[in-house]
């Protein structure tokens, strides 16, 4: 077995290297158009981080992070909007006919309260949805149903209000968009775009880390295997419900903001049942209740989308269809349980002269990890 | 708002609540029984919708006759073949994919959200993505009118009748036949229905198939209300699973109850707002319900 420690080390070095990588080596060496893509898959690795926390580790199947993606990228798109209007009114507007601007637009002229409004309205629709949800003890399945349905209603509400939000077209940045004064255009605006995104990743990767490391993470672990048990212990499982789920939900909603000016449009059909189910596709390749894992799949899966799309949209429909039976049936643990399991594995079998019980705690540990996956699934 | 128009709405909120029943039965029983949610159910009704269009198009001509029975007794004919087509299908995915997945009900429900993928895809690689349409028999062309204000279409009187068809043939296969006795067994305690010899795993097969069917009948059903495309399936799944978890589960009072209130509020609620407010609305109905009864209309009472 490893040394914890120098497991712990080198968990700092690989985070390390990553940094460097994302933040000096990708902005120079990519072009603009592969560097953006880059952005929006790292936008969407912190909407998976959010969904793993709920999943992996607490065992609750959210269907709805599409739903809280959305919004955030929604609230974000109306301050640009109104920043590239000015005085006058976003330009889908006129062509409705509107004369004046609707008063739910009014504030979403400051910056700080769009960027806010985009992380606390998902974090609250989640507290409101959390506590009727989680009171009333529907759990299971019967969550995901309920998110799900919740997620197509909100998609159809959106498609239906032409006048307010332009319907099924969505706000689009064009040409003459801006941000904070800059072209969204120009590459140094682009390039910065991307670094924020480089970094509000990894503080949530941060954020997750404590907390699934902390003794709420624990809360939650317990939360997926004896939910009953925690009940009896005095604990309240419907706090740390409604605590994850909004924390998940901020996560998806920080990740729609800075989705959007990269992603270049928000529409109903970005937030509907299809957005959400991938993000649990991304989770579960690249390894529930591993947050590394929900980076890494959010950015393969996607990879892979972008690449296989380019040939054939209906060819990746069915892959990805392949790719949600494949998984499940084969690899519950994703890439990274995946790993761990079978480096476990090796690593006992090369190391036959190693004090045998270390080989047989990692077997182990790997293994408990595995069931965890499995455990997550229930 | 005249009181007629309600009624005539009224009406259509039961015609499209029996669809959904149909739609729905299979949804509440194999999660009953299996603790299985399947996703891929609404692409269950789009083959049973293909199979009815394939059908007159290619089989019903093979069959001979004149061209008005291609679309009058075959039409019958074809229903009954969308139900065998989509059981097997049923069958095959139960031993395939849905076996391996006990006691995984979450994985279940990707697993199965990828075939319905799949099979949506594969529709749209064979049929094309424009909608076909099936011709609905002559028999079954024009209105009952009650009064001078409602007219109640055949169409819709026909499924509705289907429909009260496959629920008294349920119900008598559950509670009179051996077969559909030990699915019930095994319905309210697995373990003993197990030890006092039920095959359970076989009853489970059985069980899935049956309500695969069923949704095929449903697909079959809605090719006389309008055109079918590869998506069909998924505008009518979201409604099916909020009747599953509005009747509770592996309940046939309460799934038929949950299926028909669901179907006449939506139409209803539609009449005075928007198709949309309509389904919020509903929702909010049903959110509401769930506070007091979380487990749904009908609970199966057991001691296990």
């Amino acid at each position: 077995m490893i040394d914890p420690k120098v497991r712990r080390y080198a968990g700092w070095g690989a985070f390390a290297v990553a940094a460097i990588l994302l933040l000096f080596v990708a902005p120079s060496s990519l072009s603009g158009f592969n560097l953006n893509l880059l952005g929006r898959f790292l936008s969407y690795a912190i909407v998976a981080l959010g969904l793993d926390l709920i999943w992996g580790y607490a065992g609750m199947l959210s269907l709805g992070q599409g739903l809280f993606f959305g919004l955030g990228a929604y609230c974000f798109a109306m301050y640009v909007q109104l920043e590239q209007a000015g005085n006058k009114l976003p330009d889908f507007m006129g062509l409705y006919g509107l004369s004046a601007l609707p008063a739910i637009w009014e504030p979403f002229h400051s910056p700080i309260f769009a960027l806010g409004m985009a992380i606390l309205l998902p974090m609250a629709l989640a507290t409101v949805l959390g506590y009727i949800v989680f009171r009333s003890r529907v759990k299971g399945v019967y969550f995901s149903i309920i998110t799900q349905a919740l997620t197509f209603i909100v998609s159809l509400l959106l498609i239906g209000q032409q006048q307010l939000i332009n319907g099924t077209n969505g706000l689009p940045i064009n040409d003459s968009s801006t941000l904070f004064g800059h072209s969204l255009q120009q590459t140094g605006t682009k390039q910065a775009i991307y670094l924020v995104t480089v970094i509000c990743l990894g503080l949530a990767f941060l954020l997750c880390r404590y907390v699934s490391g902390s003794r709420f993470g624990r809360l939650l672990i317990a939360l997926r295997d004896d939910e009953n048990r925690l009940r009896f212990a005095g604990y309240n499982p419907v706090k740390i419900k409604i605590i994850v789920f909004a924390l998940a939900a901020g996560l998806a909603g920080l990740g729609g903001v800075l989705f959007f000016p990269q992603g270049g449009i928000v529409s109903p059909a970005s937030m509907g049942i299809v957005p959400s189910i991938e993000i649990v596709i991304w989770v579960a390749v690249g390894g529930r209740g591993t947050l590394i894992g929900a980076v890494i799949g959010a950015l393969v899966v996607n990879e892979g989308k972008s690449w296989i799309s380019t040939k054939s949209p209906d060819a990746w429909q069915l892959v990805m269809g392949a790719l949600f039976v494949g998984v499940v049936l084969l690899f519950p643990a994703g890439i990274v349980g995946s790993i761990q399991i079978y480096g476990a594995r090796l690593w006992a079998r090369i190391n036959k002269n190693a004090p045998p019980l270390g080989v047989v705690a990692a077997v182990h540990e790997a293994e408990s990890e595995m069931s965890g996956a499995v455990e997550a699934s229930k | 708002m005249a009181g007629s128009e309600i009624v005539q709405q009224a009406f259509n909120g039961l015609s499209l609540g029996s669809i959904l029943l149909l739609a729905a039965m299979g949804l509440a029983f194999s999660f009953g029984l299996m603790n299985v949610i399947n996703m891929a159910h609404g692409e269950f009704i789009m083959v049973g919708a293909y199979v009815t269009y394939l059908f007159q198009q290619k089989i019903a001509p093979a069959l001979g006759g004149t061209a008005a029975t291609h679309s009058g007794f075959y039409f019958i004919l074809s229903i009954g073949a969308a139900f065998f087509v989509t059981a097997l299908l049923g069958l095959l995915l139960e031993a395939i994919v849905i076996r391996r997945l006990y006691g995984r009900p979450l994985d279940t429900l990707l697993a199965t959200w990828g075939i319905g993928l799949m099979l949506q895809t594969l529709a749209r690689l064979i049929f094309g993505a424009s909608n076909v349409a099936v011709t609905a028999p002559d028999w079954l062309k024009g209105a009952w009118n009650v009064t001078d204000s409602i007219a109640l279409p055949y169409k819709r009187l026909f499924i509705i009748a289907l429909v009260v068809i496959c629920i008294i043939g349920i119900y008598l296969y559950l509670n009179r036949s051996s077969s559909g006795r030990r699915m019930r067994a095994a319905l309210q305690n697995r373990e003993m229905a197990a030890c006092l010899g039920v095959a359970t795993r076989r009853v489970d097969a059985y069980m899935f198939a049956l309500g695969a069917g069923l949704a095929g009948v449903a697909g079959a059903a809605l090719t006389l209300l309008g055109q079918i495309g590869p998506t069909l399936g998924t505008n009518y799944i979201v409604d099916a699973f909020l009747v599953v978890v509005l009747g509770g589960v592996g309940s046939l009072p309460g799934t038929v109850i949950a299926a028909v209130l669901i179907g006449v509020f939506n139409a209803v609620f539609e009449l005075g707002t928007t198709a949309t407010l309509g389904k919020v609305m509903v929702f909010i109905l049903i959110i509401a319900f769930l506070q007091w009864r979380p487990a749904g209309l009908v609970t199966l009472r057991s001691r296990a």
